[in-house]
């Protein structure tokens, strides 16, 4: 049994079926990847597993308890966070609000009338948020604006907001698009580096194949909806479905 | 101390001793002069000041940190003066038990009115409370007479019973709101020099109302409840997958924000126990918006310096009248006399609303974060001779574009 089961999930927007049959199981504290061109139905299941989308059939379970009909709140409580594909950070506040949100999620639940508190004299939680600074290496970026840094620090910011609340499982959708090389490859240490420090589960949606093979330690290739493949990285690299479906459907975006 | 840092601490103190010294700050002009009617240091306007300043710091909380801009907050500053002015027909003239439930009452209302409309933001947020606001104003007038004695307003009358206090005076009278016998309307008078120098009860009582009212938005702008009042403004999907909701957090501000409104709405009531529909139509919502912006919305000081300014310039504005202009122009030849005078009475006298249009205008345009940024920038550019300057970023928010928001 994996940390997150997926059984039979379909759904249809209109006459498309975006996601058909689907059965996915992510075994705890692995890295896995989810790959497959464009339209495949990458980000309708990650919609699905954070609670935005319902599907129209199947069951979703994460820890044995099931995701669907609860609301996102719900389901970040319950210890899945999420990093978006455009950085979602809090722009007008600075670094070190944006980091103190998350901890003060995670210690007073969805909502607190915490109003006669002083936000600076939490000891605990500044001591907390400044450790998480510190680990992805912003902290004499504490007092900037949050909007504006640039693109890859916004990235580290939002997996330094979801990291800080010691999520159970981590969904990345597409975590280095839009970087440059040094930033992708920052990227990949800083995700190495959290999952050698303690136990975590993480589950990357990413078109660039160089983050997936430095990742990944299991890999499932969706091609219209339904999942082709599934198998450890070296053995998806040259499978002829794969090769099929990223040849057939698109212009190559794998041959990175 | 007392839960804020030196800064903030210093902040509350340097307001508490500009309401404490307000009977000599604004008493600009001997009262012989000819400029004494500049002068803003008399009862009735330094009430307003202390009682539209906390309308206005409630109001900033709501829509200063979460960025919801309520259009309908005047509701809650009459559901405020009604029950205040009912407590004194039927329990005392005492102003406590009026504030208490005026309070209470005006929370319970915002909640309701809070729970439909904030299942909506942006304009239709605005749109909600706007109905929910004039709904109120309309009922007052006709369906609700019993209970607001419809156009000509609840007032206390010689035959109310007040349980705990005396219906008449010894000398037949209505009495007067007090605290304990401290009678709202006392004032007494020092005469230095031309000067003279007004103190009243009733304005004190709503100055320690006002800086107990601001040290309290202080601790709240502080808190982490104020932290998520302003993740709220900037980013709600993130502020979901960080497994917030931020409904309860609005509703809250929206009550709390509504419980000020009552607050101010008794006070009025205090100074002159009297309560009308007319104080819950949409002007009244407009103004306390306009101060907001005025000042500069999500600013700490900026509600309070925008409340002092359109009700000092209203009550300015509106004294001028074509007697007076005449008077200023009487230096003049007739032929120019007349169309300055006719001119400048367009923006004056009952035309003070085109000057604070105006006002307003020039505000949004060229100081989006309104008099606070414009104190900033003059701040700043005294700084930049000196050292480096240390920018405080919570102090002063990046202007948002507030209107449409």
């Amino acid at each position: 049994m994996g940390i997150l089961e997926v059984k039979n999930v379909s759904k249809r927007f209109g006459g498309l079926k975006a996601l058909s049959d689907v059965n996915l199981s992510i075994a705890e504290n692995t890295v896995h990847a989810l790959i497959g061109p464009n339209g495949a139905g990458k980000s309708t299941l990650l919609n699905v597993l954070v609670g935005k989308l319902i599907p129209d059939t199947g069951s979703v379970t994460f820890e044995g308890q099931s995701v669907l009909g609860r609301k996102p709140h719900e389901i970040n409580q319950m210890g899945i966070s999420r990093v978006f594909q455009t950085p979602e950070i809090f722009g007008e506040l600075t670094v070190m609000e944006n980091v103190l949100i998350p901890c003060f999620a995670k210690r007073d639940g969805a909502f607190r009338m915490h109003a006669l508190e002083s936000t600076g004299r939490e000891k605990e939680m500044v001591e907390k948020a400044e450790a998480m600074l510190i680990d992805v290496k912003m902290i004499d970026k504490r007092g900037m604006h949050a909007a504006s840094m640039s693109r890859g620090d916004k990235r580290r910011l939002e997996m330094a907001m979801c990291l800080v609340q010691e999520p159970k499982l981590l969904l990345l959708d597409e975590p280095t698009a839009g970087m440059a090389r040094a930033d992708t490859n920052n990227t990949i240490d800083l995700l190495k580096e959290i999952k050698s420090k303690r136990p975590i589960t993480m589950a990357i949606i990413e078109h660039d194949m160089h983050v997936v093979f430095s990742l990944a330690e299991r890999i499932t290739v969706l091609a219209q909806g339904t999942p082709l493949v599934e198998d450890i990285p070296e053995n998806i690299k040259g499978h002829p479905k794969v090769m099929e479906a990223y040849l057939g459907t698109t212009h190559g975006e794998a041959a990175e | 101390m007392l839960g804020l840092d030196r800064k903030d601490f210093t902040l509350v103190l340097i307001i508490a001793l500009v309401a404490l010294l307000a009977p000599f700050l604004l008493n600009f002009w001997p009262t012989e002069s000819g400029m004494a009617q500049f002068n803003a240091g008399y009862p009735a306007l330094m009430q307003r000041f202390a009682i539209y300043g906390i309308f206005a710091i409630g109001f900033n909380i709501l829509f200063g940190l979460t960025g919801y801009l309520s259009f309908g907050h005047a509701a809650f500053l009459g559901v405020g003066s009604y029950s205040a002015v009912w407590m004194f027909k039927l329990l005392s003239m005492n102003v406590l038990p009026g504030i208490f439930l005026a309070i209470i009452v005006s929370g319970l209302f915002a909640l309701v009115i809070g729970y439909v409309s904030l299942r909506r933001s942006g304009i239709y947020f605005s749109i909600l409370t706007l109905a929910f606001a004039q709904m109120s104003f309309n009922l007052a007038y006709s369906v609700l007479t019993p209970l607001t004695n419809g156009e000509t307003g609840l007032q206390t009358t010689l035959n109310d019973p007040r349980i705990l206090g005396a219906s008449r005076t010894a000398e037949g009278g209505i009495p007067v709101p007090s605290l304990f016998g401290l009678e709202m309307n006392a004032t007494s008078i020092w005469k230095i020099g031309g000067w003279e120098f007004q103190f009243n009860v009733g304005y004190y009582f709503a100055a320690a109302l006002m800086v107990l009212t601001f040290y309290l938005s202080i601790r709240l702008f502080r808190s982490p409840f104020g932290l998520m009042l302003r993740a709220i403004k900037t980013n709600q999907t993130r502020m979901s997958y960080t497994g917030l909701s931020s409904r309860p957090y609005t509703l809250a501000a929206f009550v709390i924000s509504g419980m000020y409104a009552g607050l101010a709405g008794a006070l009025l009531a205090c100074m002159d126990p009297l309560a009308g529909a007319e104080r819950m139509q949409w002007t009244a919502s407009g103004e306390v918006v306009i101060m907001s912006i005025l000042g500069g919305a999500g600013t700490l000081l900026g509600p309070i310096l925008g409340a002092g300014v359109i009700k000092y310039l209203e009550n300015i504005f509106s004294k001028i009248n074509e007697g007076v202009l005449h008077g200023w122009f009487d230096f003049l030849p007739e032929v120019v006399k007349e169309p300055l005078v006719w001119l400048f009475a367009r923006f004056t006298g009952e035309g003070w609303s085109l000057t604070l249009g105006l006002i307003f205008m020039i505000v949004v345009i060229f100081l989006p974060g309104g008099l606070m940024e414009g104190a900033r920038r003059i701040g700043d550019l005294f700084r930049k001779r000196g050292k480096p300057s240390d920018d405080d970023k919570e102090h002063h928010p990046k202007p948002a574009a507030h209107v449409a928001e």
